[in-house]
């Protein structure tokens, strides 16, 4: 199907979101779903961003308010804890950042490197939400 | 159900869910769109036969050659969403009658979505066959309150004194002249089992809601309310705070209906802030706060007033 231009595709085609037989799709995790080219999980949108979300898991409290409110699906979350961030699907909105009660997330610059924002994680915003 | 009802028992529990709604699909960011429709269908484990009329949705979650959902799911013309899934439920009523169902043990739900355009207006008339005709399905509404799609042009549910590309603000006009249609009232007037509103913040609330929606047999309506940053012109970011300040100063009040009579409020906010807080977080309202067009505030006012004692006083008497 995909070898065909979107502008000589007939009507009524299918797109498979799968490759081959899929039966019991809410019980597997994604990353053991058998994705197909066509599934919209194998593109990337994260040139989209211009800030990123990071999360630190110290002042995580695993509240689970930004995996609901993410509108992208990119908050990676399993067995009740948050796990990490996908980067190809996040398109830096920074709902989640909005809705966290700790300063678990926060927004960094594209380009900012994790490790380096994890070690200079800002303090006084963490005395702010504690005054509030 | 009780499996499900457990799972939805709170939010680290609920997060357990697995997703049937992929990312890197074209939706704006931070749009409530995507909120919404993961909220639908993380609150069931059941098979779903999905459709989506042509609007914000449909576009940017099936760009050719992709598609955003592991689910079943039928694009189809603008007006007719909820005609396709009530087609596919009486065939799927049809087969296992005839017993010519290859998994008769597998019952899936139907759900059709529309924005705000493809239900208020343009698919009115299908919608109101379908719930005439009493099929077994649920049609959600994305109300974003404009025709976010093709360049936000007003619809029949876009506020008094919004201002949209044709019914803009100015030094003539206030913006939109008309009042928001009540669909609320027109769903449960078919005699829907169940019509409910939802606001995408309350998370609890809506999966309570759809989950009775799906628990109940026959045509359901779920008004959902769809912060639209683009259009109603509010940093990306703040989706969730002002769906919070909609919810709180009462310009969208979460309720249901049953059977057309039965009125429930299923959320009281402790502290109710003032209409203008929320009209003055977005853009489409910036005109009001002049001085020109400051009084259309307390109308706005006076109106949710009304609007909030109408419907407990109907809570109240059952009817």
């Amino acid at each position: 199907m995909l070898e065909n231009g979107w502008d000589t595709f007939e009507i009524g085609t299918i797109l498979r979101p799968f490759e081959g037989a899929v039966t019991d799709i809410v019980n597997t995790l994604p990353e053991h779903r058998n994705y197909s080219k066509s599934n919209s999980f194998s593109i990337s949108v994260a040139d989209w961003r211009i800030e990123k979300p990071l999360l630190n898991l110290e002042e995580c409290i695993h509240c689970q308010f930004c995996w609901i409110y993410c509108p992208d699906m990119s908050i990676i979350s399993r067995e009740k804890k948050m796990v990490t961030i996908d980067f190809d699907h996040c398109k830096g909105c920074g709902i989640c950042v909005e809705v966290c009660p700790t300063n678990a997330l926060l927004m960094f610059p594209e380009q900012m490197d994790e490790a380096e924002a994890l070690s200079n994680w800002p303090q006084e915003e963490n005395t702010k939400v504690k005054e509030n | 159900m009780t499996q499900i009802k457990a799972k939805t028992k709170n939010l680290k529990n609920f997060s357990t869910s697995t997703e049937r709604f992929e990312g890197s699909n074209l939706l704006c960011p931070g749009c409530a769109h995507s909120i919404i429709v993961r909220e639908v269908l993380n609150a069931t484990d059941d098979n779903l036969i999905l459709a989506a009329s042509t609007g914000c949705l449909e576009v940017c979650t099936a760009v050719y050659p992709h598609t955003s959902w592991d689910a079943s799911w039928i694009h189809i013309g603008f007006e007719n969403g909820s005609s396709a899934v009530a087609g596919a439920e009486a065939m799927h009523k049809a087969l296992k009658k005839k017993g010519r169902l290859k998994q008769p043990e597998r019952t899936p739900k139907f759900v059709a979505f529309g924005g705000d355009g493809a239900t208020y207006d343009i698919g009115f008339q299908w919608i109101s066959g379908c719930f005439e005709r009493g099929h077994d399905m649920m049609y959600v509404c994305l109300d974003n309150e404009v025709y976010a799609n093709t360049g936000g042009q007003r619809s029949s549910s876009t506020p008094i004194g919004a201002s949209a590309t044709t019914s803009p603000a100015g030094r003539t006009s206030y913006g939109e002249k008309r009042n928001k249609k009540d669909i609320m009232a027109i769903m449960a007037a078919h005699g829907a089992p169940y019509v409910a509103q939802v606001a995408p913040n309350k998370w609890k609330d809506m999966v309570k809601k759809i989950q009775t929606g799906f628990a109940t047999e026959g045509p359901v309506f779920i008004n959902a309310m769809s912060a639209c940053t683009t259009e109603w012109k509010f940093a990306p970011e703040d989706t969730i705070a002002i769906s919070d300040l909609a919810t709180e100063s009462l310009v969208f009040p979460l309720y249901e209906i049953i059977d057309g009579t039965e009125l429930n409020i299923t959320y009281r906010p402790k502290n109710v802030i003032p209409v203008r807080d929320y009209l003055g977080a977005q853009g489409r309202f910036k005109h009001l706060f002049s001085k020109q067009y400051e009084y259309l505030i307390d109308e706005w006012q006076s109106r949710v007033d009304a609007k909030w004692e109408y419907l407990q006083r109907r809570e109240e008497a059952r009817v």
